[in-house]
């Protein structure tokens, strides 16, 4: 009998929204031909909280703790984002130390979620948890240290407009330095495990390709942006806080495969712990973590009522370019907030990397997209 | 005597109804006796193995494992069990009720069947079935049916697709163990296993070129037929939720997953009866090693203490209990087996997962014509005894071994650059 004689098929499945590896409540409904993708459509929406609403209904501090929940894996890069928004729309001026303390906390966050997701997306190949334990134990120490900072390891709520929160406590410079010092020793022992690793190389070299020029006009950004080949990263771009002080460099991939997302991640946390060497170094020692004006924000939140206009706040977050887009009409709420989440926007070609592939691959394509569901549905 | 310890205890426990009973109902007793052991035994086994598992890789990964129930978690198998006979037993709208049901019995049973042949110790197998080999490997080829009834029973499509890729994983691998059982019978000259592991007394087939190849063939691809990582593909949590079990709950869950159990623990078994000189004790003197490692061991000074003390009196008592040969047959065989648990459990907590055809490919283009050009070269080793055949056994084998490698490559080698932007 010939396969044409046989009569074949199309299987759907949904993956989602309770399976294992689809990191929440994320959908796709996949055609299946055999093993191989014919299609796939994502369904969002399982974890919309009506974030930007709320926030259009609390005062400009009041938002701070419903970013914490956005992207729960990198609070103070949240934070940071809305911070940076709402300076520009109130003209509120950053101390210099705070301005090295938002710099040290956001490249420890990048560190804590590359350290993550190169965990998760081992687990998502199948390795049974031992990958995702290393690096949660690295997570840990990190996240000691945003305790230590704010009172709090997830939902940190730390850094506001003017500066942080209140200024760090003493130690917490000396302990970021030997959480610095022995990271490396971490991202080796990592990289012997993984880099080389021939199932590792089989399962994603040529998997998930992302080509340069669909990346762009899909707005991609982040490291899979520059895992496929192109230089833009929003520290370097747009030179925000004190980063245009710092000596780092932007790794890029060449193929924009599976690989390469895993292995700019790598790269990335490499130059990330430069960037902490020198902050931390230079870190002032004396001086203000919040401006005049920030604490008065922080004491009288429904005071503060920056002028009619609106303004767009962005910074590199460890998943792509996060910006706040606010419209102020001159009251002590928000007019119009809306956030633009790297992770939704990253999700959008989804399908046409998957296409083609096998339904193994679409789980670990997911992976390597690097996505919370609290950032995507919002 | 501690070495047929079980050997006298049945012959006496027979000996009672013996008296009592008429001859014709006196041989049933005796069959049934080994039949209510190996019964007793196996869930026990089964339970101390998932035990043993989640202890290992728990300790893979700076964790503690179970250790709230009794001793060190000692009793946490029997909590589980309780907890798997209490939960509610879910059979899906639209499931074939009766297959669903049956599935994972039939997956069960060829498990417990496997352990009627083996022989665990001297004079110590249930059967000594003048087939063995072709036994273990008839009746090890029923679980791909009861895997595939389960998945499609269920009504699941997750089910299916499990289903499908255990199918065709179980049958694939297949191929290549029983070739490498075939250099084993050729070599023996005897399709009973007691008589394969007589046939090692002088000498362990593992330290053969031919048998070192065989023994990894056998048990990678037992390892596949048994589904464990890295060739989980069938039940790729990832992927497939649970593949063909993910509509099984209770009870008939407890026992798909003491099948797989069984069905790795007799891979090991398996591989040590037919590689590993099953029950015999090593043919060459250890004992001299043991001694050598109680040595380094006292002048190692970067252990602590009572750590050192214990691992000098652990290798001092191996040396002069190696010496004596008290070691009894039996403990031999287990020692040899639970090693080789070992080694899976250390596979399952290290190792990513293959992808389904590269899984495929890997049992086609590389393991089947390795263990075809095995079986040449024991044809050779056998035919030409001493150095020479092992000369020529092992050129033989390193060559193809060579050449599939490089055959099987991919095509460019991947090497990545990349670039540092300032």
């Amino acid at each position: 009998m010939t396969n044409a004689a046989l009569k074949t098929d199309l299987l759907e499945v949904n993956l989602g929204p309770q399976h294992p590896s689809t990191h929440g409540v994320f959908q796709m409904t996949v055609v299946l031909d055999g093993e191989t993708i014919v299609s796939l459509k994502p369904v969002l929406g399982y974890l919309h909280r009506n974030h930007e609403q709320i926030c259009e209904d609390v005062s400009y501090i009041g938002c701070f703790p419903y970013t914490d929940r956005l992207d729960y894996f990198c609070a103070m890069t949240n934070n940071f984002g809305l911070a940076v928004a709402i300076e520009q729309l109130g003209g509120i001026e950053v101390p210099e130390r705070a301005q090295y303390l938002r710099v040290i906390l956001a490249e420890l966050t990048r560190l804590v979620n590359h350290t993550a997701v190169t965990g998760f997306l081992l687990n998502d190949m199948g390795a049974f948890g031992t990958p995702l334990l290393y690096a949660f134990r690295e997570r840990e120490k990190i996240l000691d240290l945003f305790e230590m900072a704010s009172g709090s390891r997830m939902m940190c709520n730390y850094i506001r407009p003017g500066g942080v929160r209140e200024d760090v406590p003493d130690g917490f410079v000396g302990r970021a330095q030997e959480i610095v010092a022995a990271y490396p020793r971490f991202l080796d022992e990592m990289e012997t495990l993984l880099t080389e690793n021939e199932i590792i190389r089989q399962r994603t070299q040529g998997v998930g390709v992302l080509p340069k020029a669909l990346a762009v006009n899909a707005g991609i950004t982040g490291p899979m942006l520059r895992a496929s080949g192109v230089d833009y990263d929003l520290r370097k771009v747009d030179g925000y806080g004190v980063y245009p002080r710092m000596r780092f460099k932007v790794p890029l991939g060449t193929v924009g495969d599976v690989y390469d997302r895993y292995y700019v991640r790598v790269l990335e946390m490499r130059e990330s712990l430069k960037i902490l060497e020198q902050a931390l170094k230079e870190l002032p020692k004396t001086g203000p973590a919040l401006s005049a004006k920030g604490q008065l924000i922080g004491r009288s939140p429904r005071t503060f009522r920056p002028p009619k206009g609106d303004a767009y706040g962005r910074i590199e977050s460890p998943k792509g370019e996060l910006g706040f887009y606010l419209v102020s009409d001159g009251s002590p709420q928000p007019y119009r907030y809306h956030v633009r989440a790297p992770s939704f926007i990253n999700l959008t070609v989804l399908e046409d990397m998957c296409r083609g592939q096998k339904v193994a691959d679409a789980i670990i394509i997911l992976g390597s997209v690097d996505i919370v569901m609290g950032e995507v549905d919002r | 005597m501690l070495d047929q310890l079980f050997v006298h205890a049945t012959r006496g426990l027979l000996t009672l109804p013996g008296r009592m009973l008429p001859p014709a109902l006196n041989a049933w007793v005796g069959l049934l006796l080994p039949i209510a052991a190996i019964a007793a035994l196996a869930p026990a086994v089964m339970m101390y193995l998932t035990w043993l598992e989640r202890k290992i890789i728990a300790r893979m990964q700076n964790r503690l494992g179970p250790n709230r129930v009794g001793l060190f978690g000692l009793t946490q198998p029997l909590a589980d069990g309780v907890k798997m006979l209490i939960k509610e037993d879910i059979v899906p709208a639209g499931a074939d009720r009766l297959l669903h049901v049956i599935a994972p019995v039939t997956a069960l049973l060829p498990a417990i069947l496997l352990f009627a042949v083996l022989p665990v110790g001297r004079n110590m197998a249930a059967v000594d079935l003048n087939v063995g080999a072709l036994y273990i490997l008839a009746v090890s080829s029923i679980s791909s049916l009861a895997v595939f009834m389960g998945g499609w029973a269920s009504r699941n499509k997750f089910s299916v697709l499990g289903a499908m890729r255990a199918v065709a994983q179980i049958i694939s691998y297949e191929v290549p163990s029983v070739l490498s059982v075939v250099a084993v019978i050729m070599v023996t000259g005897s399709l009973s296993l007691v008589a394969v592991v007589n046939a090692q007394a002088e000498g362990w087939f593992i330290a053969t070129p031919w048998g070192a190849v065989a023994a990894l063939t056998f048990f990678l691809s037992g390892i596949a037929e048994v589904n464990r990582t890295p060739f989980d593909m069938p039940e790729a949590e990832s992927e497939l939720v649970a593949g063909f079990h993910t509509e099984y709950s209770g009870m008939k869950f407890a026992l798909w997953y003491m099948a797989e159990f069984l069905e790795a623990f007799a891979v090991c078994a398996f591989t040590t009866t037919l590689f590993l000189g099953g029950w015999q004790g090593p043919a060459w003197p250890v004992w001299p090693w043991c001694l050598a490692a109680a040595l380094v061991l006292a002048s190692a000074r970067t252990l602590a203490g009572p750590l050192r003390l214990l691992g000098l009196l652990g290798c001092a008592w191996a040396a002069v209990a190696l010496r004596s040969e008290v070691v009894p047959s039996w403990a031999w065989f287990l020692l040899k087996t639970y090693a080789l648990v070992f080694v899976l459990v250390w596979l399952r907590g290290t190792f990513p997962r293959l992808r389904a055809d590269q899984l495929m490919g890997f049992a086609w283009k590389f393991l089947l014509p390795l263990a075809l050009v095995n079986i040449i070269a024991a044809g050779c080793w056998s035919v030409w005894p001493g150095l020479r055949g092992s000369l020529i056994a092992l050129g033989l084998l390193v060559g193809s071994a060579w050449a599939l490698i490089r055959v099987n490559a991919p095509a460019s080698e991947q090497r990545r650059t990349y670039v540092l932007v300032e």
